[in-house]
């Protein structure tokens, strides 16, 4: 049973995909795909489960649109909308319906053509591994990573539909409830029946513009699994695991642009380190007390292979930048082994390229590391005397530090009690208030 | 699909950039205009007069009043339109895109709400 609902969900967005595409429908496309899903869960029992599940699915699922169709079909005219209408039609004429699947998945063909084609991403490698359900998935993500939704609606649209997570499942990850994001999903699939947003690939002039909204809300996914914003578990590894595989797939479509591989090797080398991240009580271990034999090397070397390659292009972007960051972690063999200096300046570098407080924080710790707490905490100060000041638990958990580090535990203790009413996740609470009772431990027995 | 390109603005900023500008820019307009008549996607497009010049009607319990001026003062006021005909957003985008008045305010991109489309 189980391992029926990890294919379904495997396979969810490439089925999905070809069904928007070969429906011209999206609403009708997913409602027909989990009618499929309800059959698969009765009969793969029985039957075993298909060679090619993606493709039963959408042969399944067509069937169920096409009866969906018929309904309407004999309703008064007045009562059918437009587009149902269109799409009646496109499945009506198709012969394929009752045949082979693999007709659905064979008119994505023309898509590599559109990659050979285009400068800017560079020819699309034609090995096995670019099955034509990835253009299918690839254009779905498009779809639902259009910047004309709200980055909260891509965000929960490309779970639901690439990641095949449940309505609720969503709503617990980002802590809302069931009908809030409920309400969010019906909301954005609105919005694109009704504002046109098309199920195609995005043109040449727009592509970088569209594929920088996709990483974006790849990423925004992978950190909210990674470092979770709220709730009692820090790391939620399901959120991870789908940011990497959409990353993949991304990566895979369109292997030579150095800024999607960049993201790939970044969350891969921070994934990596997941297992070290969380004590066996919870609790949030820092980077320089990691047990560095828990790391996943395999997937570290993986990641600065990919980060090599990318870098090799010479054009460096944001998240190649961050990446070659967590490859200096990852490099090192012990924390004392980092190289400091180095992150420091990489740290500018990204300043440069995506001017932050979140970025400027960073350095600023960095700075901390290798010129001593007094040189760091002076960038923090000119943070605060120029306005940039974050009011994040993290902002002042660091400059907490940072003063408790220069032997100031009056100031360290009020700033990391600003943190603590601003701090959201259990683990970092205990992490905080253990500094906190240390800071004002000291500032007694001063 | 039928789309309405809102084209917003602040006047003033208009004004402001100087009649070479204001000419440079009447001529992008007449050329942004031509080439999606010969694309056979426009179907209407105007300026419109200045908020200044707007009257407003409201009907409340069946007593019409009339009131010079907009309903909302904002900064930002509608100063034209354009109504096309084109496959999907992407393309009505594409079109806002190249509407001068997206560089000095801003463009909304709408769908028309098809008369089939209503719920019955």
């Amino acid at each position: 049973m189980s391992d029926i609902a990890s294919v379904l969900r495997e396979c969810s967005g490439s089925a999905l995909g070809a069904l928007t595409r070969v429906l011209r429908d999206f609403d009708l496309a997913e409602e027909s795909l989990q009618e499929a899903a309800v059959l698969a869960v009765e009969r793969w029992p029985v039957e075993g489960t298909p060679g090619n599940p993606a493709a039963w699915l959408v042969t399944a699922a067509r069937r169920k649109a096409l009866d969906h169709l018929r309904r309407e079909a004999k309703r008064p005219a007045k009562q059918q909308t437009a587009w149902r209408t269109d799409a009646v039609l496109q499945v009506g004429g198709s012969a394929g319906l009752a045949g082979d699947p693999a007709d659905i998945v064979d008119e994505s063909a023309g898509l590599a053509d559109f990659f050979s084609q285009t400068s800017s991403v560079g020819r699309r490698g034609d090995t096995t591994r670019n099955a034509p359900d990835d253009d299918d998935e690839l254009i779905l993500l498009f779809m639902c990573g259009h910047p004309a939704l709200n980055v909260d609606a891509q965000i929960a649209l490309t779970l639901r539909s690439l990641g095949g997570l449940t309505t609720t499942e969503i709503a617990r990850a980002f802590l809302v409830d069931d009908s809030t994001m409920a309400q969010r999903l019906v909301r954005a699939k609105r919005k694109i029946r009704v504002a046109g947003i098309p199920f195609s690939m995005p043109n040449a002039e727009t592509l970088a513009e569209r594929l920088l909204s996709v990483c974006h809300v790849i990423y925004l996914v992978f950190n909210e699994g990674y470092a979770a914003t709220a709730g009692p578990d820090l790391v939620r590894a399901d959120l991870c695991s789908e940011a990497i595989r959409l990353g993949r797939m991304l990566h895979r479509s369109v292997p030579d642009d150095p800024e999607i591989a960049g993201l790939l090797a970044l969350m891969l080398l921070h994934d990596a380190r997941h297992a070290a991240r969380v004590s066996p009580d919870g609790d949030l271990v820092l980077i320089e007390d990691q047990d560095r034999s828990r790391w996943n090397h395999e997937q570290i070397a993986e990641g600065e292979v990919l980060l090599h390659q990318a870098m090799s292009r010479r054009s460096p972007g944001p998240f190649q930048i961050q990446a070659a960051i967590a490859a200096l972690h990852a490099e090192a063999a012990d924390a004392d082994a980092t190289d400091w200096s180095q992150i420091a300046s990489l740290y500018g570098v990204l300043l440069r390229v995506a001017q932050s407080p979140v970025v400027e924080l960073n350095r600023a710790v960095a700075v901390a590391k290798a010129d001593g707490a007094g040189a760091g905490l002076a960038l923090i100060e000119a943070m605060v005397a120029e306005g940039r000041a974050l009011d994040s638990h993290l902002f002042h958990a660091a400059r907490a530090d940072l003063l408790r580090r220069c032997g100031r535990p009056t100031e360290a203790a009020a700033a990391y009690e600003r943190a603590l009413a601003l701090v959201r996740t259990d683990t970092e609470r205990r992490f905080l208030l253990g500094r906190l009772s240390e800071v004002l431990r000291r500032q007694g027995s001063d | 699909m039928r789309y309405m390109l809102l084209i917003n603005g602040d006047p003033s900023l208009f004004q402001a950039a100087g009649p070479a500008a204001m000419d440079a820019m009447m001529g992008e307009y007449m050329t942004f205009t031509q080439s999606i008549v010969e694309s056979g996607e426009l179907i209407a497009g105007d300026p419109l007069q200045g908020p200044e010049t707007a009257t407003t009607v409201r009907v409340r319990a069946g007593v019409r009043t009339v009131t010079d001026g907009p309903f909302a003062e904002t900064t930002e006021v509608l100063g034209g339109y354009y109504i096309v005909n084109v496959a999907d957003l992407d393309r009505a985008l594409e079109l806002a895109t190249q509407i001068p008045g997206s560089r000095l305010g801003s463009v909304e991109v709408r769908a028309i709400q098809e008369m089939s489309e209503y719920p019955s």
